[in-house]
């Protein structure tokens, strides 16, 4: 288990403050990090609070909305384990979060980039308020923001983005750097990337695997959170009418004699039982937060795989392209006309052309074939080194995620002991005082 | 109605002079093979019963030990009903044999019942199930409510066979040991009767009582909580039955979906596999608690509700003697004339108040310590059920983490990370 590797490089993903597991054997939910990315080693990186502003919108309309405290602090200082130096703090908002996220999105295709928690509370059950300014979802928001930036903070190559640290640390003039970087250019259109993923000739094999995994995780864990909050509504019904027991047996109580105390305590145990249901379920969010995060984890998966997509259709337009052109040379060359084009058919109409134009063109087609085959040697190295780096990072995102899962599905049991524990000792306080009835 | 006095101590035996004091201490026959719970040596028992004199009865002193099983559907030309067989093993002088194994029907409990209710219209007479259940869903032959059913009629024979009066009563042995109980149901008086009494009862109630005696009025009072309250309790319970099923059947889609999820996993199936697994067994322990609760706090408190309704019933009963008694006595000091034949009558009435007074003060506290005894072993009953289905759900997932522990340190010594 992770708890006994006791490697100081292990980060703890931040305030996910689960009693239950600190009861437990010392288990705390922690993500197996790279060990030692440089920035981890000398920075340690809190979302510690949130706080709601008002202020003017882009049409300048009032709006609420939160921000979020980013608190960084030199590693070193935790270390000596003398009162730990005040950290560098700075506030943003979620659609900053958003903006830097899209950056890295753009700026390295070809890693599968830490999604950002939910902008609306989706898989909700009753009680859980939909609302975004809900304390409880806030909180929650939060918690995986500082996720968010840890998991950037751990990951090989992003960790080193300088846009990264100016999140971390500048907090009025990020925002222009990272539009400077001019990454909202370079967006590919949604258009083409369809259109690739459709006329692909010769589709990864392994990336097309990978696709359908990653639909497949993507419609499983969406069935499976909503099931889930079906059955946490189901559950919360059973104890919440428990309630009415402590009241009727406080009533009934009133008018026994000997049975009065023993259905009088009951009835307080009634209510306790009942009552315990709120924190159990708020319990479970952090664990289906958790199944959510590889949820939207699927999308940026989704991502790399339409990239790699993309840069093999380009490979496969390049090399047709070349080809188209050294056909043409050929028959200019040769005099034959094999395909047909417009020219041959004025040509024929109009005459041959003289010899000077003849060898112009030729002239022009062999510059233009130079520039394609320099075009598919520039898109095949592209395609090998977006193989290479892409299937470096899917690797060890395959190893994150089964760590990561296999430790919620722990937390997820040891929930459930901590509920079933409760549940054993209300209803045997319970029998005490039936006893005494 | 009889007019006979009631003895105020109910030590069971005393209640034997009545009838068959001539009668020998007979001798027990073979023992019963098939494990009722029979005392071994019935004579030397009775000897023991009758010496203890002074002891109130007690249930290490049970002598007459009834069961109802074996539910059998019989058709007819006219009608479809169910017969039930009635065993009854018994040591008491008053029986000739000591074991009777008849056939009885709904119908003729209700007999019984009213028979009962009738000699001892101040006793609180344990109820029986209702007739059938109007909610639409329950078919009279539907396996769930037969069971229901007889266990219900079971319990309402026991009750009587433990109750120091009513056990003794003829109509009572006549149930328990005449094969047919037709010829005896013709006898004595009938619905008729009873449902003039209701209706006289009822009329009398509207008259209004002069004043009830405190100790009665208080009863009213508590008859009226309790019944509200056990009514609530009982609605609440079966909201939880329902909130439990509904619950199940969640349970029932969600744990698949991890098997589901297995499937298209590599190092997480197995985890994935075993969290499915646990949800199922979960899933079993909650019907198994849903069934608990229907099987035994549910029939119980149906029982109270019902009970609650025969408490009613003999307060108006109750209330009704003392309208007769007190409305002959106005009679009595208005008119001058038939003082005589008026005052017997009085006297009369006034003895039968009396009588019927002492025996619902008697039965009542009789009647409290059984509700007691009954409900609380019903709920301790319940509570351990959730310990137990707590218990296990516990240990379901204590052994998930454990496989889960012993796989990683598996891979910790492997270090064979696929």
């Amino acid at each position: 288990m992770m708890a006994e590797s006791g490697s100081s490089e292990v980060a703890v993903i931040g305030n996910v403050d689960l009693t239950s597991t600190e009861l437990e054997n010392n288990i705390i939910n922690t993500v197996m990090v790279e060990r030692g990315t440089a920035l981890l080693r000398r920075m340690e990186i809190n979302v510690a609070e949130a706080e709601k502003r008002t202020g003017k919108n882009t049409v300048n309309m009032q709006e609420t909305y939160t921000v979020y405290l980013i608190e960084t602090r030199p590693a070193e200082t935790i270390a000596e384990g003398g009162t730990p130096a005040a950290p560098d703090t700075l506030w943003r908002r979620y659609s900053e979060f958003e903006l830097f996220r899209n950056y890295l999105l753009v700026t390295y295709p070809h890693i599968i980039i830490p999604p950002l928690p939910e902008k609306r509370a989706e898989f909700v059950w009753h009680k859980l308020s939909a609302d975004n300014l809900d304390p409880d979802f806030v909180e929650r928001r939060r918690v995986g923001l500082e996720n968010f930036l840890l998991r950037v903070a751990s990951h090989p190559v992003l960790s080193d983005d300088e846009m990264f640290l100016r999140f971390l640390t500048d907090e009025k003039r990020w925002k222009e750097a990272v539009l400077e970087t001019g990454f909202q250019d370079k967006v590919d259109s949604r258009l083409k990337s369809l259109s690739a993923m459709f006329r692909v000739k010769n589709p990864d094999k392994q990336f097309t695997a990978l696709k359908h995994y990653s639909d497949d995780l993507n419609t499983i864990i969406s069935q499976l959170l909503r099931v889930r909050a079906k059955v946490a509504d189901r559950l919360y019904g059973v104890y919440k009418v428990h309630g009415n027991y402590g009241r009727v047996f406080s009533e009934w109580s009133a008018i026994e004699k000997e049975m009065g105390d023993g259905l009088q305590s009951a009835g307080h145990h009634m209510d306790t039982y009942a009552a315990s249901i709120d924190d159990i379920l708020e319990e479970e969010e952090h664990y289906a937060d958790q199944l959510k995060e590889y949820l939207f984890y699927t999308d940026a998966v989704r991502s790399v795989c339409r990239k790699q997509d993309l840069i093999q259709y380009e490979l496969e337009m390049a090399v047709q392209d070349l080809s188209t052109k050294k056909q043409q040379k050929e028959e200019l060359t040769s005099g034959t006309v094999r395909i047909f084009s417009l020219k041959g058919m004025t040509t024929k109409l109009f005459g041959q052309e003289s010899q000077e134009q003849r060898e112009s063109k030729l002239e022009a087609l062999d510059l233009s074939i130079h520039e394609g085959e320099e075009a598919v040697n520039e898109k095949n190295r592209e395609c090998k080194e977006f193989l290479q780096t892409a299937w470096g990072d899917i690797e060890r995102f395959r190893e994150q995620k089964d760590n990561d899962l296999r430790e919620a599905l722990i937390s997820y049991a040891i929930m459930q002991i901590s509920m079933c524990k409760k549940g054993i000792q209300v209803w045997s306080n319970a029998k005490e005082c039936f006893n005494k009835m | 109605m009889s007019g006979q006095t009631v003895p105020v101590d109910y030590s069971g035996h005393m209640l034997d002079l009545d009838e068959d004091e001539d009668l020998e201490v007979f001798s027990k026959k073979a023992p019963v093979a098939d494990g009722n719970p029979m005392p071994n040596s019935p004579s030397s028992m009775v000897n023991q019963f009758r010496l203890e004199e002074d002891e109130p009865q007690d249930v290490n002193a049970k002598d007459l030990f009834i069961t109802v099983d074996n539910p059998e559907s019989h058709i007819t030309a006219i009608e479809t009903f169910i017969m039930y067989r009635v065993l009854t093993k018994t040591t008491r002088s008053e029986f000739d044999s000591s074991e009777y194994e008849v056939h009885r029907r709904y119908q003729d409990f209700l007999w019984l019942r009213s028979r009962l209710e009738e000699t001892h219209p101040t006793l609180i007479v344990h109820p029986l199930p209702e007739k059938f259940v109007m909610k639409g869903m329950v078919e009279r032959f539907n396996d769930d409510f037969i069971h229901t059913r007889r266990k219900a009629l079971h319990r309402f024979l026991n009750k009587i066979s433990e109750h120091p009066i009513l056990s003794y009563n003829q109509h009572f042995k006549v149930f328990l040991t005449a094969e047919e109980l037709t010829s005896h149901r013709k006898q004595g008086p009938g619905f008729l009767s009873r449902m003039g009494e209701t209706v006289r009862a009822v009329a009398n109630t509207v008259r209004g009582l002069k004043s009830r005696p405190e100790e009665f009025a208080a009863m009213q009072e508590y008859v009226d909580d309790f019944s509200n309250k056990i009514c609530t309790v009982d609605k609440v319970t079966q909201r939880i039955i329902k909130e439990e099923r509904e619950y199940l059947d969640e349970l029932k889609q969600y744990g698949p979906m991890y098997g589901q999820w297995a499937e298209s996993e590599g190092n997480l199936a197995e985890p994935l596999k075993a969290v499915a697994s646990c949800v199922e067994r979960c899933g079993k322990e909650t019907e198994e608690h849903a069934h608990h609760l229907s099987e035994v706090l549910v029939p119980t408190l149906h029982e109270y509700i019902l009970c609650a309704e025969t408490l009613k019933a003999v307060m108006r009963r109750r209330d009704h003697i003392q309208a007769e008694f007190e409305a002959k006595n106005e009679a009595l000091a208005s008119r001058k004339s038939e003082q005589e034949a008026l005052q017997e009558e009085v006297d009369g009435l006034s003895d039968r108040m009396e009588g019927s007074n002492e025996a619902l003060k008697g039965d009542w506290f009789r009647w409290k310590a059984g509700m007691r005894t009954d409900l609380k072993s019903a709920f301790v009953s319940s509570a351990e059920k959730n310990v137990d289905y707590y218990e296990k759900c516990l240990a379901v997932w204590e052994s998930f983490l454990l496989s889960q522990r012993a796989e990683s340190s598996d891979q910790q010594d492997g270090e064979d990370v696929s």
